[in-house]
């Protein structure tokens, strides 16, 4: 069934949420944050494979980017410790610039691939930098406590 | 009761669940007991005072007057220190909001399969390997979340901690990922703000002794027979707080793995986040990233969000039954339910009947089948019910 949304806005206004889905913290290289690339199975009729695994990819590389301990981060560390910290006061850390850049690289996704598909995209850090919520939404005008229903049900039967 | 719309803005910290006091409209996050803190402060600017009025004049005319800026520039940076560790937000994770929390139980019902009835279903523990370790994940019945390796619930301010070191009581807060380097670089400066004091004061005991007498400095300046006491038995607690959280840091360790024996080397178990380096291990602790906050002490909370907690409040108050067998909304993490009933919530059907028969009388019958997926507290779970009985 292909529902067809223009644009984040008439999604969130015609549609309602039929289900979540939750993308898991990868820890196998340690505590550095990283989300499993693994395809869910609730989303194999709704997106491609490889469009999703390119969203997740990306983001790994903008989390691996602001944790990198390097010359940079030193540099950042001595001259923070330096000032006692009060540097904070007036400078971003670099952390934060790269969480701005992955917020803005979100919202420009779900404009332009996940609404389109009827999916939302929900930044990690407003969920503990936890889990990647993938908000799956059902058009109001069909079936959706069905189509619902029949999702929640296929997410048990893994 | 009629439900009031709250009209004035709300900001997140007002609603975040855990046992924190918030000031400075969310700026600053603390525990509830600050009993301690104070004390620290009053300790530390109180010789510092002392040293001042007593000591600097003489050092800064007989010596250099080095001495007591120098001591300045040391207790501002101390401080500083205490005060970032306090105030910050240790890293604390936020509890799973309703849907993730169901998604959990499912994924954890479907692994379980079906459990024959009378039996207990397995620990909740999810298995990671991490640089060829095998690491367990533990599930935090209070935050419905699988911990991240190296995290721990902290009982005292009822939140699960990223990196958790421990809770202390003297900076009045938890010490986790976000504050840690702040409070090693506290008692660092401290102990050595601590070693400076005690030496001055000899310096200056004997210096004025020498043209005045013993007894007779004692007389002039009383405040260093204080500042001596403090600084003694300070530089031993202190000096060796230090010293240990250095050998924490060369070996990438927590106090709380270190407490534990996770990574003692009894089975060939090894700590998976060392690099085996020491210069790499305190670079990386102290010269890491600054992580950010992940909980939005000061955004402002949705407005629907405001009114769903004003309409519920009266139908909780409307059911005869005891909160402490409400089952029909057992996820919701930020309502702040008293306290005697927040355990409850989760372990409703076998504690209700053993332990809390005063309060409440006896139901009869038991409460509706809850739709949701049924709750796990720790008695339903073998593994935490065997080391619960060990420890009685």
């Amino acid at each position: 069934m292909a529902t067809e949304f223009h644009n984040l806005q008439e999604l969130r206004r015609s549609a309602s949420l039929a289900n979540k889905v939750f993308i898991q913290r990868d820890y196998s290289e340690g505590t550095a944050c990283r989300f499993q690339t693994k395809f869910p199975s609730e989303l194999e009729s709704r997106i491609e494979r490889t469009l999703f695994e390119d969203t997740v990819k990306t983001l790994n590389t903008f989390y691996a980017e602001a944790e990198k301990i390097g010359g940079q981060s030193y540099l950042e560390g001595c001259l923070a410790c330096a000032t006692a910290y009060l540097i904070f006061l007036c400078m971003e850390t670099r952390y934060e610039k790269v969480l701005k850049k992955i917020a803005k690289y979100i919202q420009e996704q779900n404009e332009k691939i996940y609404a389109p598909r009827g999916l939302l995209i929900t930044d990690p850090i407003e969920r503990g930098m936890r889990v990647i919520e993938v908000s799956i939404y059902e058009d109001r005008g069909s079936s959706g406590s069905s189509s619902g229903s029949s999702s929640v049900s296929g997410s048990t039967a893994r | 009761m009629s439900a009031v719309m709250i009209t004035r803005k709300v900001r997140k910290w007002e609603r975040l669940p855990g046992k924190n006091t918030f000031c400075c409209d969310g700026r600053v996050m603390m525990a509830r007991q600050k009993g301690v803190f104070y004390l620290t402060m009053f300790l530390i600017m109180g010789t510092c005072s002392l040293f001042f009025a007593f000591e600097c004049p003489y050092l800064a005319v007989h010596l250099s007057p080095a001495i007591p800026v120098f001591a300045v520039l040391l207790f501002l940076f101390v401080m500083a220190m205490l005060l970032r560790t306090s105030f910050s937000d240790p890293g604390v994770l936020p509890r799973a909001l309703p849907e993730e929390a169901a998604f959990i139980e499912m994924e954890i019902e479907a692994a379980n399969g079906n459990v024959p009835a009378g039996q207990r279903p397995p620990p909740r523990i999810r298995n990671v390997q991490i640089n060829n370790q095998i690491v367990k994940l533990k599930y935090c019945y209070t935050c419905k979340i699988f911990r991240p390796p190296r995290a721990s619930h902290c009982s005292i301010c009822d939140n699960c901690v990223d990196r958790f070191d421990h809770h202390c009581p003297w900076v009045g807060n938890c010490v986790g990922k976000r504050n840690y380097r702040y409070f090693y670089l506290f008692t660092l400066s401290l102990s050595l703000l601590t070693i400076y004091i005690f030496a001055f004061d000899i310096v200056h005991v004997v210096m004025r002794s020498v043209d005045k007498g013993f007894l007779n400095t004692l007389q002039e300046t009383p405040g260093t027979v204080l500042e001596v006491l403090v600084c003694f038995f300070t530089l031993w607690s202190v000096v060796g707080l230090t010293g240990f959280h250095t050998y924490l840091i060369s070996l990438n360790q927590t106090t709380n793995e270190d407490i534990k024996g996770s990574w003692s080397g009894k089975n060939r178990v090894q700590n998976p986040y060392s690099h085996k380096n020491i210069i790499k291990n305190c670079c990386e602790v102290l010269c890491g990233p600054a992580y950010p906050s992940v909980l939005d002490r000061r955004g402002l909370m949705p407005e629907d969000s405001s009114s769903a907690l004003t309409s519920f409040a009266p139908s909780s108050t409307s059911i005869p039954a005891p909160q402490t067998t409400k089952t029909t909304a057992p996820l919701i993490p930020n309502e702040h339910t008293p306290d005697d009933a927040k355990p409850n919530i989760a372990a409703s059907a076998e504690k209700t009947s053993s332990h809390k028969a005063k309060s409440p009388p006896p139901k009869e019958e038991q409460p509706p089948l809850p739709t949701v997926p049924p709750l796990a507290s720790p008695e339903t779970d073998a593994e935490t019910s065997i080391s619960k009985d060990k420890m009685y």
